[in-house]
């Protein structure tokens, strides 16, 4: 029997990446997706040789909300599991001083992969199952003033992937929330993070895959956040405005 | 950020810059002097830069792959244990390979890597088509035997000082199964191991690990494990079908640094007699997968770790032929003199090499490790100059503490790498800590 096809959200990422060469490793063929398709090319081809499976290329703006369904439609075959790796961090000092940019990381993190997920769980639903991977973040968990606009947006998206994992727990549609902490991408390249707690983007990727044989529903992939954030969320309001964290 | 090479030993402070296409790298290049690093597997501090050491992680991508001639083109980010991973299932292997799978193509070419089979089959070099190398003007440039074939020539173990290595065509040689046919061979004495690696000349495989504590009549005393491909028909009836998969192990991983005196002469003897003991039981042929057989250490993750915070060396000399039995004895009796255990001891007979700056010549090579401490550091010293007086060579890819004027004593070769260097205003573009202590 032949293994279904993994689609990949933002396969320029370097989590998305991860995840792609993971499952390819595993023999299923995966379907690349990123605003710039051609700028995908290199990995194509990297991916067929050294996995030895069928990877495609599919170009895919999350903001384009208006071209999702059509962008499912052209996908060669409805993928068994679908990926979301969109995100977009931007500077938070920016984000604060220019709305438009805030609302761009709004968008991309939680208006997009929504909709996209949308139509997917639609139809896996109907086909009667499926996997939905969104790559959610910690920062979702509190608002923080270093970092609320994507965190809010995080926040948006993760509790709608909980929201989908409810609706469809009968349906034989399986949601996974990955809430990573830090991953040493391009998206964090200039950031000093400590060691201990970064994660490399094939540890994501292997706990997602991990993740899904288990069935598990909400994972972080360093065990040390889960501690992090239970104490950070139960630090008292009053307390928390005044913290620098 | 603080780096150092697989030894942990020297530590300097360098930035660390990540391009991921070749105008990032073309930037940095203005910027001044760096040096490329691969997967930081050299020992000492070939690939560690005062400024700016540039990781070439990000150039990974297998470009293309000719089933009918096993030329595969790639980029130099590439790890050697990806390219296994990807093609021994179609029957291909890596024609020359060090010591371990978590080097990249790059760090290959530049330390020019030798194998257990360079007697027969010379060092990594012998099966690059080509090589696409960024000059210190930003420059990509084709080389190859043929086009630009001095630049070709002095980068093969030219340490990453005649520019970056972007990408390359190298040859896989075929394989029947991932199997090894092992024979092992145990010997009393360094006679009796040279005279057993003479007369294994026709060995594709040949490696001894050699009792660096032993003395006396004992001195020297042996493992040499031979090798060769084996062939579909050598496997069992079970394994004929799939002669490519071999069973999964674990990974261990050392999860923190050993206390300094974990390895000391007394544990290293009690190892060594044992080690040597089970072989001498263990002795004849097996069969063994490629992953053990090549790679023994790469099963534990971290290894570098078991020789405390304050990290170990590396010495690893080339002796020519005709002073070769001389010579080694002279080194494992300093060794087994100083107490100072080397865990890893290792000896390998190289075939003929002509080249401009790689290591290997036609002779013995010997590699001994040792944790880092001043008695150490002296007896380094001792061992550097026995393998002046006998006209031997040195390892940059496993040097961390060589003078300049012990490396300018050991090779003549070293001044014209200099000329070659200053008159294509290298030295302004590339350099290492390991390329100004030696003053390359």
């Amino acid at each position: 029997m032949s293994k279904g096809a993994v689609l990949i959200l933002g396969a320029t990422s370097d989590i998305g990446l991860a995840v792609a060469h993971r499952f390819a490793g595993l023999g299923h063929p995966v379907q690349l997706a990123a605003r710039d398709a051609a700028g995908l090319e290199a990995t194509r081809t990297d991916m067929a040789l050294r996995h030895n499976v069928e990877v495609t290329t599919h170009a895919f703006d999350a903001l384009a909300l208006e071209s999702h369904a059509g962008f499912i439609d052209a996908l060669p075959e409805l993928p068994r599991i679908a990926v979301c790796a969109v995100g977009l961090m931007g500077e938070q000092s920016e984000n604060e001083a220019d709305m438009e940019r805030a609302v761009r990381v709004m968008r991309s993190n939680y208006e997009g992969p929504a909709s996209i997920f949308g139509h997917l769980a639609n139809r896996f639903a109907a086909r009667g199952s499926g996997a939905l991977v969104g790559i959610s973040s910690v920062a979702g968990l509190r608002g923080r003033a270093t970092n609320y606009i994507y965190g809010s947006a995080k926040a948006g998206f993760t509790a709608y992937l909980s929201g989908l994992r409810n609706r469809l727990a009968g349906e034989g549609v399986h949601v996974l929330t990955v809430l990573p902490g830090f991953v040493a991408t391009r998206m964090t390249e200039d950031l000093e993070l400590p060691e201990k707690l970064t994660a490399e983007p094939e540890e994501v990727a292997d706990a997602i895959e991990a993740a899904l044989r288990k069935g598990r529903n909400i994972i972080y992939v360093r065990k040390i956040w889960w501690g992090i954030m239970t104490i950070i969320c139960n630090i008292p309001e009053r307390i928390f405005k005044g913290m620098k964290i | 950020m603080k780096l150092s090479g697989w030894g942990r030993y020297p530590v300097h402070t360098t930035a660390l810059c990540r391009p991921r296409t070749p105008e990032a790298l073309q930037a940095e290049l203005a910027d001044g002097p760096v040096i490329a690093r691969g997967n930081g597997r050299a020992y000492g501090d070939s690939a560690v830069a005062q400024g700016r050491t540039v990781q070439m992680r990000h150039f990974s991508h297998m470009i293309s792959f000719d089933d009918a001639t096993g030329v595969l083109v790639a980029e130099a980010g590439v790890l050697l244990g990806d390219v296994i991973t990807a093609f021994l299932s179609r029957g291909w292997f890596p024609p020359v390979t060090p010591g371990t799978k978590f080097v990249t193509l790059g760090g290959m070419i530049a330390a020019d890597v030798h194998g257990k089979n360079h007697h027969k089959d010379g060092s990594f070099g012998s099966f690059v088509d080509w090589i696409e190398l960024m000059g210190p003007d930003g420059v990509i440039k084709r080389c190859s035997p043929r086009r630009n074939k001095e630049l070709f020539e002095w980068t093969l173990g030219g340490m990453g000082l005649t520019g970056v290595i972007l990408r390359a065509a190298i040859r896989l040689r075929p394989v029947e199964s991932a199997w090894i046919r092992q024979t092992t061979r145990a010997l009393p004495n360094l006679e009796a191991a040279i005279e057993a690696f003479e007369a294994a000349d026709e060995a594709t495989y040949s490696v001894a690990w050699i009792d660096c504590l032993s003395k006396g009549d004992q001195l020297g005393r042996s493992l040499l494990m031979l090798g060769e491909h084996a062939a579909g028909d050598d496997l069992k009836k079970s394994r004929k079908k799939r002669p490519f998969e071999v069973p999964v192990k674990s990974k261990r991983t050392i999860p923190f640094d050993a206390p300094g005196l974990a390895l000391n002469r007394f544990t290293v003897r009690a190892f060594n007699r044992l080690y040597y003991w089970n072989g001498t039981r263990k002795a004849g042929t097996t069969l063994v997968d490629w992953d053990s057989y090549f790679y023994p250490l790469d099963a534990i993750l971290g290894w570098n770790r078991i020789y405390g915070r304050r990290g170990f060396m590396q010495f690893q000399c080339a002796l020519p032929l005709e002073t070769s039995a001389e010579g080694l004895k002279a080194l494992l009796e300093a060794t087994s003199a100083a107490g100072a255990g080397s865990f890893l001891a290792v000896l390998k007979r190289f075939g003929a090499q002509e080249s401009r700056f790689s290591f290997p010549m036609a002779g013995y090579t010997l590699a001994l490790d040792f944790p880092v401490n001043r008695t150490t550091l002296q007896l380094m010293e001792r061992l550097d100059a026995i393998t002046l007086a006998h006209q031997g060579r040195f390892y940059l890819a496993k040097d961390s503490r060589m003078s300049a004027q012990t490396l300018r004593s050991s090779d003549t070769r070293v001044s014209d790498f200099e000329a070659m260097r200053a008159a294509g205003g290298l030295p302004a573009r590339f350099h290492s800590k390991q390329s100004e202590r030696l003053s390359l």
